[in-house]
């Protein structure tokens, strides 16, 4: 296949994914954000007009708030956002079939090997370019079932109610600064619903790249999962790199109702100039079980911490996060855990590796309110520095309104040791294969949680990135 | 039999890396292929940093002398490319790695050992893997733990003759591999090394031990006593014999630095 020779001529040492195909888009708006750039997204979407309100009322809140303190170094975000395209539309249509997608934008995908994953099992491939869906794919069996994966584009277009019921309620604009912003412009994403009792065996998969200088993605994904069903969502992502800094801010909200089980895998891999700032966030219900696995790789700056609501009584949520800090780069990621209702379960496992320069800092909450009798919360996190110069913080809130709840949290922070890479090299390993070894073995209680091709993806993008940490 | 040998020390002089501490202070070995050797001496004498120099661990220097395996200058070499030019040390206090299987790092380390662009077989190699492990009276889940992470003194001293087994090395340099055993694990290990050399004749092997006992079950053919980093005597197997009936009280009195 043509793309896999393409990625083995880029050479193992570039970013794997750093390439620029050549595509004009067919519309964006001009640089910078104000009321009629909104305007003009939403009327380029043809929405209706309470969606309209909605995004207007959501950039006034973006406006008004500060830009955070806390977390990571936004002081240069300001510039970044004045010159970012705020939407930008590749193509007219929706393709209905591969063969319709133009030869340029196949050529992406067949360099990070869509058509091959879909060659497997992983039928049902939702390809995001750029801010739009152009290619998507739903297995006949799900449509049977009456599950809905769309864009949330179509989500809005053609299940007006239900999607109006639900957008927003997890995330509000006023949340945050940028969920507001997301609210204001947001454009591409997944819309999902799981009807009541359904269970799904094969994950539903989403994997999108941004493709245009300074272009803002703001991707918008919303989840409804109806009561007793079961589902795994996957999204990957990765982004090519350009010079100046470009800017990711996604709004992830799902609804996990009684008794359902539904899981969201991430991986992101972003260019090291990119701002990563995403809000996802659960409602889970009475007996439902929501599960993060969250992978962060790449990016100047990332902001992340899944968070599950534990609403109703023996909700259980779980976050796992993987995150990699390479040189020049912060992670600062984690989790929070709610518990809102009795006899409600939480577990957050986070592990961090920080490289050269490299900064991971684990940032997580863990709130019972009064009320919540016997709610029960555990926290791990491990951090493996590989340098001296590499760093690692741990930021863990804990509020309890609860006597009868149960709190753990348990912190690590290791170093690779020259004893335990000398004893990898005396059986014949080189000093990157003994580091990429010891990390992937550091990581492997989440990446076995990883579907099998995920886990390959994960381990062959830290063999790369420890090839460079020697000497 | 080539009468060439397989390891060849001379005047081999190391120290502690950070330090000016001399320990070995001229150190002549000859290893013909297919010959056990067995290197006793007291604590601190130097016979444990000769295994590690010998495989070249970042903690000690060479400051003078040479070493040769198969006629390629060894001090020259880093520890992964000795390690698959058939140098293998089993350590007397092996590392753990969690979260990685041994039989990943098996399978890993294997794989170092072909030329680019070649995959090992999987199916040859879980059977290798689980025709030693049986050889060994390991039982077959042992592979999936994770390389000696919680293991017992026993255990890491059995997976480190389970790698030897596996990687079957032209010369295996064991680390006090017996110290610390009962008699059972003594007796595997003993087994695991007879059992390379009765499918190899040629395979070669370094026993660095304080003890005699572990010579009852694998029978040298050389044993030199090493006191204060120079080997002060070399003689057949009676040499280790009288070594346990006297002490090295009498070697220590007459090598005194």
């Amino acid at each position: 296949m043509p793309g896999n020779e393409v990625i083995q001529g880029l050479g193992l040492d570039d970013y794997k994914y750093g390439f620029v195909t050549d595509s004009e888009p067919v519309f964006r708006t001009r640089p910078g954000l104000d009321a009629e750039i909104v305007e003009q997204i939403s009327a380029r979407k043809d929405e209706p007009e309470w969606m309209l309100k909605r995004r207007l009322k959501a950039l006034r809140i973006y406006e008004s708030k500060p830009m955070p303190k806390w977390g990571g170094d936004l002081s240069e975000l300001e510039d970044t956002l004045r010159q970012t395209y705020f939407y930008v539309k590749p193509q007219e249509q929706m393709e209905r079939s591969w063969d319709d997608v133009p030869e340029n934008i196949k050529e992406t995908f067949e360099r990070l090997g869509i058509p091959e994953a879909e060659r497997k099992i992983l039928a049902g491939v939702g390809a995001q370019y750029d801010s739009e869906m152009v290619y998507h794919s739903l297995k006949e069996e799900w449509e049977a079932k009456g599950v809905i994966f769309d864009s949330i584009e179509d989500g809005l277009k053609n299940h007006p109610e239900l999607f109006r019921k639900h957008f927003g309620t997890v995330i509000p604009a006023a949340d945050n600064k940028f969920a507001a912003l997301n609210s204001a412009v947001w454009s591409g994403g997944s819309f999902v619903y799981i009807p009541p009792g359904v269970e799904l065996e094969t994950p539903l998969q989403a994997y999108f790249r941004v493709n245009q200088e300074r272009l803002g993605q703001f991707e918008r994904t919303l989840i409804i999962a109806g009561e007793g069903s079961r589902a795994h969502y996957i999204e990957g992502c990765t982004a090519p790199v350009y010079s100046t800094d470009s800017f990711h801010s996604g709004v992830i909200e799902i609804i996990v109702n009684r008794d359902a089980y539904f899981r969201y895998t991430t991986i992101q891999n972003w260019s090291n100039n990119m701002y990563n700032l995403v809000t996802q966030r659960a409602l889970v219900h009475q007996g439902a079980h929501m599960e993060w696995l969250d992978g962060n790789l790449g990016s100047k700056l990332t902001m992340k911490y899944p968070s599950c609501y534990l609403m109703g009584e023996g909700a259980h949520g779980e976050i796992l996060s993987i995150a990699y800090a390479g040189d020049g780069q912060h992670q600062d990621t984690g989790g929070k855990v709610i518990h809102v209702a009795p006899h409600t379960s939480s577990s957050i496992v986070s592990k961090s590796i920080s490289k050269g320069t490299g900064r991971s800092s684990y940032r997580g909450l863990c709130k019972v309110y009064d009320g919540a009798t016997n709610a029960r919360s555990n926290v791990e996190c491990d951090a493996l520095l590989i340098n001296e110069t590499s760093r690692t913080d741990t930021f863990p809130y804990i509020e309890i309104d609860e006597k009868s709840a149960t709190v753990g949290h348990e912190a690590t922070v290791s170093k690779i040791g020259a004893e335990q890479l000398f004893y990898l090299m005396s059986r014949g390993m080189d000093e990157a294969e003994a580091m990429a070894l010891i990390v992937r073995g550091f990581i492997e209680p989440i990446a076995k949680e990883l579907p099998l091709e995920y886990a390959v993806e994960l381990n062959r993008l830290i063999e790369m990135e420890m090839e460079g940490s020697v000497g | 039999m080539d009468d060439a040998p397989i390891l060849k020390v001379a005047g081999l002089r190391a120290k502690v890396a950070d330090e000016d501490l001399e320990i070995l202070k001229g150190v002549d070995l000859a290893i013909k292929p297919g010959e056990i050797h067995a290197i006793m001496g007291p604590n601190g004498s130097g016979k444990s940093t000769l295994a590690k120099v010998i495989a070249g661990h970042p903690a000690y220097e060479p400051t003078g002398g040479s070493v040769y395996f198969r006629g390629e200058d060894l001090l020259d070499m880093e520890p992964d490319e000795r390690a698959r030019a058939g140098v293998f040390m089993a350590f007397q206090y092996p590392v753990e790695i969690p979260g990685v299987s041994i039989a990943n790092f098996l399978r890993t380390a294997l794989q170092t050992r072909l030329e680019d662009g070649e995959e090992l077989d999987l199916f040859d190699f879980q059977e290798l893997l689980m025709e030693r492990m049986e050889q060994l009276e390991m039982d077959p889940s042992f592979a999936q733990r994770p390389v000696n992470d919680g293991f017992s003194g026993g255990e890491k001293k059995r997976n480190e003759i389970l790698q030897m087994a596996v990687l079957k090395p032209a010369l295996a340099v064991m680390d006090e591999t017996d110290s610390g055993l009962d008699i059972d694990a003594l007796k595997i290990v003993a087994n695991g090394v007879n059992t390379l050399r009765r499918e190899s004749p040629d395979k070669s092997v370094l026993l660095i031990t304080h003890y005699q006992r572990i010579l009852n079950h694998i029978i040298p053919d050389v044993v030199h006593v090493i006191v204060n980093g120079r080997i002060v005597e070399s003689g057949g197997p009676e040499v280790a014999l009288e070594l346990e009936a006297r002490g090295y009280e009498e070697y220590r009195k007459a090598h005194a630095a």
